[in-house]
């Protein structure tokens, strides 16, 4: 399985260096990459439906208990197949849609990296490696939704999706480490066994608060359901696949993942269908006010995911198979009507459903698609749409005391559903053919076919349910945790309530569908409204938090060295002084000190000196050399307290550091005015402050129980284990060694800094050279 | 600065204070010393040549650019870190030795590469940072 994740990996990897070669006519054959793994994962749905569970562990990092661990279970499954199943279409389609298109080899590569790591988020059996996944979706998203990065537009909403999902993210980290610390594992499967622990840990209700935060993102959950319309900038192919069929889904596969663990609990169940519920209504009657097919299609898939939600938040075992039925029905059916839409935008080059009618008469498979798509979106049988209504109602309707409102709820959201399904599905290809499209013509079977595919996949399960009963949706109920009653797909269960219920919501539906008609004053009218809307508050802040983070770095990074250390020193002088004040008990204990010798006394004299020259002199290179012996004198004292490293360091360094004070201040021209005695008198009360609290620091430590385990430790084997005698050398390049490493890589970065500023500087000629491709 | 005593001292100086550092670097896993202030000896050694005979003079002695000496001896830590890993099988960064150690030089060990490196990275450091602000104008 580790494979199957690193073959996409490895796919957009190659796509770096034969891409070239593979924009024109073999664009096609990069499908072979999602069917093969499609292939893969459908063998394993065999000993899937056998109850088997498959898993792998590859050690990571063994340390922290991270490991790699991959697991294949029915819930992983319905979904791995979705991914490869669909893109495999998605990329078939793609060769032809952005045929000869001048990135589409850059386009392939974020794709085979988006497939592989939602692949890797679905079979994570380790909640790290989830969260690593994860993120790497929302990367390859904010790729893919800014694919046309000269539109200004598309960066814009690449920009906020990934500030919407990233943030989730974040949340999701935070939520899973403390989840792992909670139970001591960071496997999921380990996890299992210890939910009521996890239920009665004060932890829970913050682990499950920051675990909704990342699936309402990803899923676009109201009110951070926003961006999704805005990511329907991007190429079809990317709305199909992303944004509707499988990455929107990774919010619902973490809620259902973690159901077994922490879910049936009052925060977890009432949470989850109030924001469903508020999603599936909000966006369900948001499509009635819009006209362009791929708006529609946006709102109408966050209402589907709202749904996702409300069924997995009422957590019976009826809601948790509709979720698992109702997860596929969506799908087929709204990847169909994205590629539909992508077709339409193609040919005629409008996605505005006012305008597109009769085009039957040209894309006359397309227009089969659309139609089977929309009835199975309206849920009219035999279609598969129809059974999964019908396990909605069922789920709905034995719920204890809410159920009549909760049905009410699911009732309206399938009402409008079915306009949009049928506004996106029927609508362009029923009427009149205007004149303008007489020329249009059907593109490449590589586009039409894949929808019409879904399509009638669609109707197929719908007739003979069995296909998927016992190999997909089974074991995936039982990966939730419900392993009572064998699931059984009817289409026909016999006049009862539930037919009743969805005959009701396909007439009301129709109603609409044949009275209401979109138009740009309505949706002009709802842009009113925008104002209020959850979208305008947070791009607000954003812009508010933008000014705040300008305000405080002008402020602090002022471009004035000096002010720059004084800040410094102040900060921690409030800081230090503060703890100091509080925790001190200044005994000072003359005994533990020793005895002052000669040379000391006067090595401190030339100190001294030093400073004062320092502080008092008229001229940079005086005050520069004054504090070379500062320097050196304080080697001296190391010298004698037997540290001799750290002597001869020092004086190498201070050497240097003249020398360089030097070469710099030698440019410089004579002081110009010495500064006036007011901000004297601040820095040296400052510096004063300072030295003076360094000094209590030092006092201080001598009162400090010795705790000297580790360098006990360090003397004792620095000859047995290093074979070494200087202690500190062997610090520095064996027990320490990978620190001493990371400063030698930091202190190279700081000298290219360096040449990089002084020597690649930009000549008179470079300028204007930039100055033109600005222009430009 | 025209010195005629220091620029013929410094040419004797020279290859006497690199000497020094190898001196130091060498004897650093027994005896005061070691990799860090080997590599800042060497760079003052060339830093003092440079003051005397002139930046060029010292540049056509180095042949190459201080710069390059970063990566080598980056190079030069990192392989050390990882040669237990082909050679023994242990984990990074553990030291392996020779049995015996040679005359002169001592023990031989990862460690002793391993600063190498560090006193390679030194000089490249020192001597990019000090030579690039020399040159600046």
């Amino acid at each position: 399985m580790l494979i199957a994740i690193l073959s996409g990996f490895l796919f957009s990897f190659f796509m770096v260096f034969v891409g070239k070669y593979m924009k024109g006519k073999l664009a096609f054959l990069s499908a072979l990459i999602p069917l093969g793994l499609f292939i893969y994962f459908l063998q394993f749905a065999g000993r899937i439906s056998n109850g088997e569970i498959i898993s792998q562990t590859y050690a990571w990092v063994p340390s922290l208990g991270i490991d790699f661990g991959l697991t294949l279970d029915g819930l992983s499954l319905i979904f791995c197949l979705m991914i490869t199943g669909i893109g495999f279409l998605v990329f078939a389609y793609t060769a032809a849609y952005l045929k000869g298109h001048h990135y589409l080899d850059r386009f392939y590569g974020y794709l085979g990296i988006f497939m592989a790591a939602m692949l890797g988020v679905v079979l994570s059996d380790n909640v790290i490696s989830l969260f690593t996944f994860w993120e790497l979706t929302s990367i390859s998203s904010f790729f893919l939704i800014g694919f046309n990065n000269n539109e200004e537009a598309s960066r814009k909403s690449a920009v906020l999706a990934l500030a919407i999902t990233g943030m989730g993210g974040l949340l999701l980290f935070a939520g899973v480490v403390i989840l792992g610390n909670v139970v001591g594992t960071y496997s999921i499967s380990e996890m299992l066994s210890s939910k009521e622990f996890i239920a009665n840990s004060p932890q829970y209700t913050l682990i499950v608060a920051l675990i909704f935060g990342a699936a309402f993102t990803k899923s676009a959950q109201f009110p951070f359901h926003f961006w999704l319309p805005g990511a329907m900038k991007a190429p079809t192919p990317v709305s199909t696949y992303l944004h509707s069929a499988t990455m929107v889904k990774a919010g619902v596969y973490l809620l259902m993942r973690f159901t077994p663990i922490l879910g049936s609990t009052e925060f977890w169940n009432s949470t989850l269908i109030i924001v469903g519920s508020i999603t599936m209504l909000y966006a369900a009657i948001h499509t009635l006010f819009r006209t362009d097919l791929k708006g529609i299609l946006a709102y109408s898939t966050i209402s589907a995911l709202g749904i996702l939600v409300f069924l997995i938040g009422l957590g019976t075992e009826a809601a948790l198979l509709a979720a698992c039925v109702f997860i596929l029905v969506h799908a087929l059916y709204k990847a169909t009507l994205f590629l539909i839409t992508g077709i339409i935008d193609h040919e005629t080059g409008t996605r505005d459903v006012t305008v597109l009618s009769g085009l039957r008469k040209v894309l006359f498979p397309v227009a089969i698609a659309g139609f089977l798509a929309a009835i199975s979106n309206a849920g009219i049988p035999p279609s598969f749409g129809f059974l999964g209504k019908d396990l909605i109602y069922e789920a709905t309707l034995h719920f204890g005391n809410s159920a009549i409102l909760l049905t009410v709820l699911a009732i309206i959201t399938n009402i409008l559903l079915l306009y949009a399904g049928f506004l996106a599905g029927i609508k362009p290809f029923t009427g009149k053919l205007p004149h303008t499209f007489s020329k249009v013509h059907l593109p490449s079977f590589l586009m039409w076919t894949p929808p019409l595919i879904l399509a009638i996949l669609g109707i197929l399960i719908g007739v003979f349910p069995s296909i998927i009963q016992g190999s997909l949706i089974q074991p995936a109920v039982n990966a939730l945790g419900e392993t009572g009653s064998a699931v059984e797909l009817k289409l026909w269960h016999g006049f009862n309530t539930i037919l009743a219920l969805s005959a009701t919501t396909i007439g009301i539906g129709l109603l609409f569908y044949f009275f209401i008609k979109p138009s740009v004053k309505i949706e002009a009218a709802i842009k009113k409204l925008e104002y209020l809307s959850p979208k305008t508050m947070i791009e607000g802040f954003g812009i508010a938090f933008g000014h705040f983070s300008k305000i405080w770095t002008t402020f602090f990074q002022n471009g004035f060295l000096r002010h720059y250390v004084s800040t410094i020193i102040l900060f921690l002088v409030l800081v230090m002084g503060y703890t100091l004040i509080n925790n001190t008990n200044y005994v000072l204990n003359f005994s533990s000190l020793t005895q002052l010798t000669i040379y000391e006394v006067i090595t401190v004299i030339i100190m001294i000196g030093g400073i004062l020259y320092t502080v008092f002199s008229k001229s940079r290179l005086a005050a520069v050399a004054a504090m070379g012996v500062v320097g050196l004198t304080i080697s001296l004292i190391f010298v004698y307290y037997s540290a001799p490293d750290l002597a001869m360091t020092q004086f190498a360094i201070d050497t240097l550091t003249v020398i360089l004070f030097v070469l710099v201040l030698y440019r410089l021209p004579k002081y110009l005015k010495l500064s006036n005695y007011k901000s004297r008198i601040k820095d040296g009360i400052l510096s004063i402050t300072f030295g003076t609290l360094i000094t209590i620091l030092a006092l201080e430590v001598l009162n400090e129980p010795q705790n000297s385990e580790i360098s006990e430790f360090y003397a004792a084997n620095a000859y047995l284990l290093a074979k070494g005698k200087n202690v500190v050398n062997v610090i520095l390049v064996d027990f320490r060694g990978i620190d001493t490493f990371m400063e030698i890589t930091v202190l190279t970065i700081a000298a290219i800094g360096v040449f990089g500023l002084l020597k690649l500087r930009l000549t008179t000629k470079d300028r204007a050279i930039v100055k033109d491709k600005n222009k430009i | 600065m025209k010195s005629i005593i220091l620029k013929t001292a410094s040419n004797y100086l020279l290859p006497l204070l690199l000497l020094f550092s190898l001196f130091i670097l060498l004897r650093g896993h027994y005896l005061p010393g070691g990799g860090f202030v080997g590599g800042l000896i060497a760079s003052i050694a060339f830093v003092l040549h440079a003051f005397a005979n002139g930046l060029q003079t010292t540049k056509h002695l180095l042949r190459i650019h201080p710069g390059f000496l970063m990566p080598i001896g980056l190079s030069v830590a990192f392989l050390a870190g990882i040669s237990p890993m082909f050679l023994s099988g242990l984990p990074f960064m553990t030291g392996i030795w020779f049995p015996e150690p040679i005359s002169v030089v001592g023990m031989i060990g990862s460690a002793l590469f391993f600063d190498i490196g560090v006193y390679l990275v030194v000089i490249g450091i020192s001597l990019t940072i000090i030579f690039t602000i020399t040159e600046s104008k």
